[in-house]
């Protein structure tokens, strides 16, 4: 017989692919139990305006939220504020830190990522922070209105959207990054360049091929600088450690699941435990196509994406082992100074890039691999970049030879191959 | 507060307070009101948040911007003369009794 998961479902991780699932269930007419599992306080947000629009305090707390709190009561999600401390996959429960035990039909895993800390001594120092929950982007407000030098430390999206929201506070900030350029492998070179010029224009600075090697403080405890690699110490009582993230697979490793930079998942983004799944920043998934390495990525259409995917295959028969493998284009979007940066398809490994457009200000990238179009970045060309996620997820990119022709154009290439 | 309308593809309508400064988009996401999705969180940058204003307001409506021209030319139902990005209109006294239409589909 075959029938519909009945529940519960328990979701760990209340971030916005936790709370995706959690209503996409409902949307799709599932009628059991779900229960959304968050150690942070507050109902799920976004993490995006945290170096953006919140950080510069242009909007309010309320509007972090993807859906009103009451929601998830009206939808029968049971909203539960406490930390999965481990999973019990041979009864089928997860603990909770406060000693309950959430009995589960299917666990889908939406633990998020970390950000990694500054390995370096005096990282405690008051005064050093990181950025990745609302709590910490309220403590940076804060700080913002009183720092006098700032040092950021790591060149990545959180490092340079800090610095350029630290600039309408009027600050000026270094920002020191072991790399010859900023943005590391997820970015053409060109595109770096461009935000690397763009941030130099409005006052911030950068120090490549070096890392902040210790802080030192005063009597009170509270940084003062910030040592490099090269032995310079830069004046900082405000300090970002902007070093990246890792996958939060904690609870996966305890419970014996494999793990590869992240939950290790199928193409249908289950684990080896058929009643496990795992979705958004934690989760590394095989390709759909077979062969290569999984990919995990951090962003927002990914987190959403994967969600709506997994709570597709929970409210279908047979919990969806007939749904076809998970298969979304990627896309980011990044904002500093007002210059907005969209990217679709995936940069990483490309062999080959076409600069389209003339100015430093406006432009796209076509990148590819092995000749195939992979990535289109976007600089202040929202058009371009939407036709370029038309033109990817149908895998009907011009070849780099159309491309590189004089007055070629994406959007006429994509509204002759629609 | 502004009172503003959005009536759905399939007929069903709502009526919301929106607090002077808050979005169209944010008005409805925040009161539970269906038919926008929102996916960027208000950046201009997915336009999931597309919505069908009513005509005789439109001219009314503050400027859009160049980039949210571009966005509105890539919406998952037609552009019409009317369209706009819900996330990019901060209501303010003048939207009072303003009516969105939501389309059919976001993405
Ligand atoms: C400052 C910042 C800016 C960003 N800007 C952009 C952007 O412009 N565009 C973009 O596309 N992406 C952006 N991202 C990335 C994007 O926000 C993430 O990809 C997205 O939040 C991932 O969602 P998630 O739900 O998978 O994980 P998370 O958002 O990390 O949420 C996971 C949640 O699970 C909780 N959790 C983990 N383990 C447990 C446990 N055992 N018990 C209970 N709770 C647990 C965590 O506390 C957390 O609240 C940004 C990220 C940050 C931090
Ligand atoms: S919310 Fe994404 S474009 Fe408006």
């Amino acid at each position: 017989m075959t029938q519909r998961a009945k529940g519960p479902v328990v979701i760990v991780g209340a971030g916005i692919a936790g709370q995706q699932v959690a209503l996409g269930l409902r949307e799709k007419g599932f009628d059991g139990a779900v229960a959304l599992v968050g150690e942070e306080p507050g109902a799920p947000y976004e993490r995006p305006p945290l170096t953006k629009a919140y950080l510069r305090g242009d909007i309010g707390p309320g509007e972090l939220e993807p859906r009103p709190a009451e929601l998830y009561g009206r939808e029968r999600i049971d909203l539960v504020r406490a930390r999965a401390e481990r999973i019990d996959r041979a009864g089928r429960a997860v603990v909770l830190d406060d000693g309950r035990r959430l009995p589960y039909d299917r666990l889908v895993l939406a633990t998020g990522a970390r950000n990694r800390p500054l390995r370096a001594p005096g990282s405690d120092l008051e005064g050093v922070f990181s950025l990745r929950t609302r709590r910490e982007a309220d403590a940076l407000r804060e700080a913002l209105e009183e720092a006098g030098s700032i040092v950021v430390a790591g060149a990545g999206f959180i490092g340079l959207e800090f610095a350029a929201s630290a600039s309408a506070y009027g600050h000026k900030a270094t920002i020191v990054e072991s790399r010859a350029r900023p943005l590391g492998r997820a970015v053409s070179a060109h595109t770096a360049a461009h935000f690397t010029s763009l941030h130099e224009r409005h006052g911030a600075g950068f120090v490549f091929g070096e890392e902040v090697r210790a802080l030192h403080g005063d009597r009170a405890g509270r940084v003062r600088e910030a040592e490099l690699t090269d032995g310079t110490r830069l004046p900082a009582d405000l300090v970002l450690a902007a070093v990246g993230a890792a996958p939060d697979t904690r609870l996966a490793e305890g419970a014996g699941l494999p793990v590869d930079d992240g939950v290790a998942v199928d193409a249908r983004l289950g684990t080896r435990d058929p009643r496990v799944l795992a979705v958004g920043d934690c989760a590394a998934v095989a390709p759909a196509s077979g062969g290569g390495p999984r990919v995990r990525l951090e962003s927002v259409q990914n987190a959403l994406d994967q969600a709506e995917y997994a709570a597709e295959r929970l409210a279908r028969p047979d919990a969806g082992e007939d749904l076809p493998p998970y298969e979304r284009l990627p896309w980011f979007w990044s904002d500093q100074y007002g210059s907005s940066l969209q990217i679709a398809g995936l940069a990483a490994g490309h062999d080959r890039a076409v600069l389209v457009g003339d100015g430093d200000e406006a432009f796209s990238v076509l990148l590819y691999r092995n000749g195939a179009l992979a990535a289109v970045e976007s600089v202040n060309r929202p058009a371009e970049h939407m036709a370029a996620r038309h033109l990817l997820a149908a895998g009907r990119g011009p070849s780099p030879e159309q491309a590189a022709a004089p007055g070629f154009s994406l959007r006429a290439f994509a509204r002759a191959a629609a | 507060m502004p009172k503003i309308t959005y009536v759905a593809a399939d007929a069903g309508e709502r009526t919301v307070d929106v607090p002077v400064g808050t979005s169209v988009m944010r008005g409805a996401v925040s009161n539970g009101v269906p038919g926008i999705v929102a996916q960027c969180g208000g950046n201009a940058q997915c336009a999931t948040c597309h919505v069908y204003v009513d005509p005789e307001r439109y001219g009314g409506l503050p400027p859009m911007s160049e980039h949210e021209d571009a966005m509105l030319d890539t919406t998952a139902c037609p552009r019409r003369e009317t369209s706009r990005l819900s996330c990019q209109l901060k209501a303010d006294a003048d939207f009072e009794g303003l009516t969105v239409t939501t389309p059919e589909r976001q993405r």
